[in-house]
């Protein structure tokens, strides 16, 4: 390790360390977890999916680090034991905290250093589906407090090697130990076909589809009979018993199926193979989403998309428009958005902005960076805008969340209060 | 055309209310606060109340046309990777000017370009100044007068390249050592010229004489040989003149001079970036790199007029102004290569503040679509950090500042008389995430209308894929 690399470690270290609560965690992990202050954030207004904004809010958390109560009544900023600790913030407003669901965050600190990246299984074998972004999953990156500056406070991991290239995670970007960090500790599996932002698969689409469908009848094989397996009784299968076992369960529909693809007939075709196998299914990238927007909408699947994608990038992606968000949204499909960027996935709230820019309606725009991601993955108990029962990720922006001219003022995870300062902050103070 | 009652962002550091642009034959001929006065009749009046008017962005880097959309391997024409120095090859031979990009761009109020060679080679080339102007060869889309720009690189990609093949460069030693022999040949060849040129000097006023003398002898002759014919000479002074002038026939003097040096075209390339006509453009990162090219660029005798990317120019930011060395940056980019990994936020406004011109450029095909977003986080980086930058000084970052660094400021850049009428009409304040180019004017003509819905320029996208009409209800048959 260089010199530098390892200042840039401890800056990174000595921020994660500002945090309240993060270094006894590390000390004594056999001690109970420690527990959030109950906060009541009071006077700003709320954005919410599907609901009007809320002027005069009350947003009140507990010490699980759940949302108690979300409305108007006062009253309840100083009901409950302990008593909430009372934040005002008027004129502010607050959000649920955003997500990209499609990052690799804690799995890239450096992408072109291969020593600092742990998104691919690294070897040809394009069916990686036993690949699981948990495993390595770095809560002390710098990108995790570099997103949260621009008011992330969730983010998808995701695996990037091969044609099926492994099983995301889902993780809250605070805290150290992985029950506090893995929000889902197998978000989806994920099958690449199209070359959107993490690399494509080298094949060819048609062969691309003959091995996934050549996977899933092994699958189903292999579900029918794992004692054949083990006592090799079987013929030979096309993937490993992890691979299987990981496919297994998104066949079974305990995970969801991310299919990323761009051209309108792939994105058809993933339909039909959904429809057919029963997967659960979330489209991914779909740069043409709106040539087949009605038929995504009747099969009821959401869609995850970087609205700043426009423009005929490649062959795949000939009719990609700006205004695809806005025309999946008319047409009734479910949007959430993604940067396909790590190190900037905070740019995610510009994305939205854009995709509000080309038509798209301002609260979908912001539901999309919210709700829109935890919906797809069917992760809404948990997380999206601020509701009672779900986690306590909450900002507090100093505007309209979605304008360059707005910053985050504070930021909630699971109800602790989180540091906004990352190596950057460091590097701007010491040269400033 | 009179653009009236609209806000402007001048780019050159003002921001007025509430003001006007006349423009005619392609040019600025009034602007300034207020009313335009002396407008001639028959001049169609814009009213732009509501809307910011601001020059032509201009974006420093661009690879445009030489990676164009989509991105197959065909159409990556940006990088000669076969030698490190490449400094000959040109840009402007593989600009495709069908790149649908182009359109995007402008239809994101660019109108102006600067298409570089890629980062692949320690010498890339030359780079074009092109106009967003819709035509069918690169030749015309050159901004006229325009100095053509020389592509450097430092850091990591060309030891990269060069290294992964085993050849030198492999290492930042190897990358200065290359470029600084590259830079001592053309000297070498510079001087070549010179001497030649003193020599052939020396010969041509050796020749004017010996032509004179040459010339006075003929006349001489000829004048005596009349008088002989004309028998107003003794016949045998006449014969005595004519054995001399056998024994001495007229010779007239040599014209052959010495040879020139040999063409190499890379090497005069470095000699117009010493010479100061091809302005230097360096793509580097870490702060250390671009004090060692500034090193090389004293030695050499040439000057840097921006360093691209340049994400620690935080760092050395006085020294940078000093020299009046522009940086031409992203507003967020970083951590995607090791060089990258200390770009913070802050550095558009820093390098501002400082008194450096400070540029955004976007290096993306995707990015140019959006420069006033990009200096829209810059702007708001800053202040959120503490340092006051006015929406008049972050206009300056994507006009006239890359303007000064593609050589073309006295063209372009800011709203004043004189100017080319590059002009973009938005439908709000460009730094607001929703704001978009209404209109931009290229030398006057409306090239982009929002509200018109135009054939893509692009062959390329000759049948676009748009959704379908609503169907018209039919007419029942009678």
């Amino acid at each position: 390790m260089s010199r530098l690399s390892r200042r840039g470690f401890l800056v990174a270290t000595l921020a994660a360390g500002a945090e309240a609560h993060a270094a006894p965690e590390e000390k004594d992990a056999k001690k109970a977890p420690p527990k959030p202050a109950p906060i009541a954030l009071v006077g700003g207004t709320l954005l919410r999916a599907g609901e009007k904004p809320l002027p005069k809010a009350v947003v009140v958390t507990d010490e699980e680090g759940r949302i108690t109560y979300v409305g108007d009544d006062e009253a309840q900023a100083s009901a409950g034991t302990p008593k909430p600790r009372r934040i005002d913030v008027a004129g502010k407003t607050i959000t649920g905290g955003l997500c990209d669901p499609l990052t690799q965050i804690g799995l890239v600190e450096v992408s072109l250093e291969a020593s600092t990246s742990d998104q691919s299984a690294d070897d040809e074998d394009p069916i990686q589906a036993a690949f699981r972004a948990a495993d390595g999953y770095n809560p002390a990156s710098s990108l995790v407090a570099i997103a949260r500056q621009q008011g992330l406070t969730t983010v998808g991991v995701i695996p990037s090697g091969g044609l099926v290239t492994g099983q995301s995670a889902f993780v809250d970007l605070r805290g150290t130990a992985p029950e506090q960090t893995l929000g889902r500790e197998l978000m989806a599996l994920h099958v690449r076909i199209d070359d959107g932002a993490y690399g494509s698969y080298e094949g060819n689409r048609a062969n691309a589809w003959l091995r996934l469908r050549e996977l899933i009848a092994d699958t189903r094989a292999f579900a029918k009979n794992p004692q054949g397996y083990d006592r090799r009784q079987m013929r030979q299968m096309s993937a490993s018993r992890l691979d299987l076992m990981a496919t297994q369960r998104a066949l079974e529909g305990e995970i969801p199926t991310v299919l990323h693809v761009d051209r309108a007939s792939d994105i058809r075709t993933a339909l039909r193979l959904a429809k057919a196998e029963g997967l659960k299914l979330v489209l991914a990238s779909v740069a043409e989403g709106w040539k087949a927007a009605d038929d995504i909408a009747e099969a009821d699947v959401p869609v995850v998309l970087y609205p700043l994608d426009h423009g005929p990038r490649s062959f795949a992606a000939l009719g990609a428009r700006e205004d695809n968000a806005k025309r999946m949204h008319e047409a009734g499909v479910k949007l959430a958005f993604s940067t396909g960027s790590s190190h900037n996935a905070r740019k995610l709230r510009q994305a939205a902005g854009n995709a509000v820019r080309a038509g798209l309606p301002k609260a979908e725009g912001i539901a999309a960076i919210i709700d829109g991601p935890a919906r797809a993955f069917g992760l809404e108990e948990d997380y999206g805008s601020p509701k009672k029962g779900r986690r306590a990720n909450l900002v507090v922006w100093s505007g309209d969340p979605l304008e360059f001219s707005s910053r985050v003022e504070r930021m909630f995870i699971r109800g602790f209060s989180t540091s906004l300062r990352s190596r950057q902050t460091a590097l701007f103070e010491r040269y400033r | 055309m009179l653009i009236k009652d609209a806000r402007l962002l001048t780019g050159d550091g003002r921001d007025i209310p509430r003001g006007y642009v006349l423009m005619r034959d392609g040019a600025i001929v009034a602007t300034g606060a207020g009313d335009a006065v002396d407008v001639p009749e028959g001049t169609t009046v814009v009213d732009a109340r509501g809307k910011v008017v601001t020059p032509g962005l201009i974006d420093t880097h661009s690879h445009m046309g030489v990676y164009a959309s989509p991105g197959v391997r065909a159409h990556a024409d940006g990088n000669e990777m076969t030698d490190p120095i490449t400094a000959g090859v040109r840009a402007i031979d593989a600009v495709w000017v069908q790149d649908p990009s182009l359109e995007r761009a402008l239809a994101g109020g660019v109108t102006t370009i600067q298409v570089l060679p890629g980062s692949g080679n320690l010498i890339g080339g030359r780079a074009v100044t092109l106009k967003l102007r819709r035509r069918t060869d690169a030749g015309s889309m050159r901004f006229v007068g325009a100095p053509d720009g020389l592509k450097m690189a430092c850091g990591e990609n060309p030891k990269r390249v060069y290294g992964e093949r085993k050849r030198m460069p492999m290492s930042r030693m190897g990358n200065l050592e290359v470029q600084r022999q590259a830079f001592r040949d053309a000297k070498r060849l510079m001087a070549e010229w010179a001497e030649w040129r003193a020599k052939e000097r020396e010969r041509l006023e050796k020749l004017a004489i010996e032509r004179r003398k040459f010339a006075a002898e003929e006349a001489d002759r000829k004048a005596k040989t009349d008088r002989c014919d004309a028998g107003r000479i003794a016949p045998r002074t006449c014969r005595k003149w004519k054995a001399k002038w056998a024994a001495e026939p007229l010779v007239p003097p040599s014209d052959i001079g010495s040879l020139p040096p040999k063409a190499d075209l890379d090497l005069e390339t470095l000699a117009g970036a010493l010479e100061g006509h091809i302005l230097v453009h360096i793509h580097c990162y870490r702060a250390d790199d671009m004090s060692r090219m500034i090193a090389l660029a004293d030695e050499m005798g040439f000057r840097v007029r921006s360093f691209h990317h340049a994400l620690e120019a935080y760092k050395i930011r006085q020294s940078l102004a000093l020299r009046q060395i522009s940086v031409s940056t992203w507003a967020d980019w970083w951590g995607f290569k090791m060089e990258a990994y200390d770009g913070i936020q802050e550095n558009l406004a820093l390098v501002s503040q400082s008194g450096g011109r400070a540029i955004v450029h976007s290096d993306s095909a995707e990015g140019v679509r959006r420069l006033n977003q990009e200096a829209a986080k810059g702007m708001w980086a800053g202040r959120h950090a503490g340092i006051d930058i006015t929406s008049a000084e972050a206009m300056r970052w994507i006009t006239l500042n890359p303007a000064w660094a593609l050589g073309v400021e006295d063209r372009v850049g800011s709203l004043m008389a004189g100017k080319d009428a590059d002009i973009v009409v938005w439908d709000r304040d460009p730094f607001s995430v929703y704001a978009s180019a209404e209109r931009v004017y290229v030398d006057g003509r409306l090239s982009f209308d929002r509200s018109a819905k135009a054939a893509p320029w692009s062959d390329f996208e000759a049948a676009p894929d748009e959704p379908p009409p609503p169907p018209t209800p039919k007419k029942e048959a009678l």
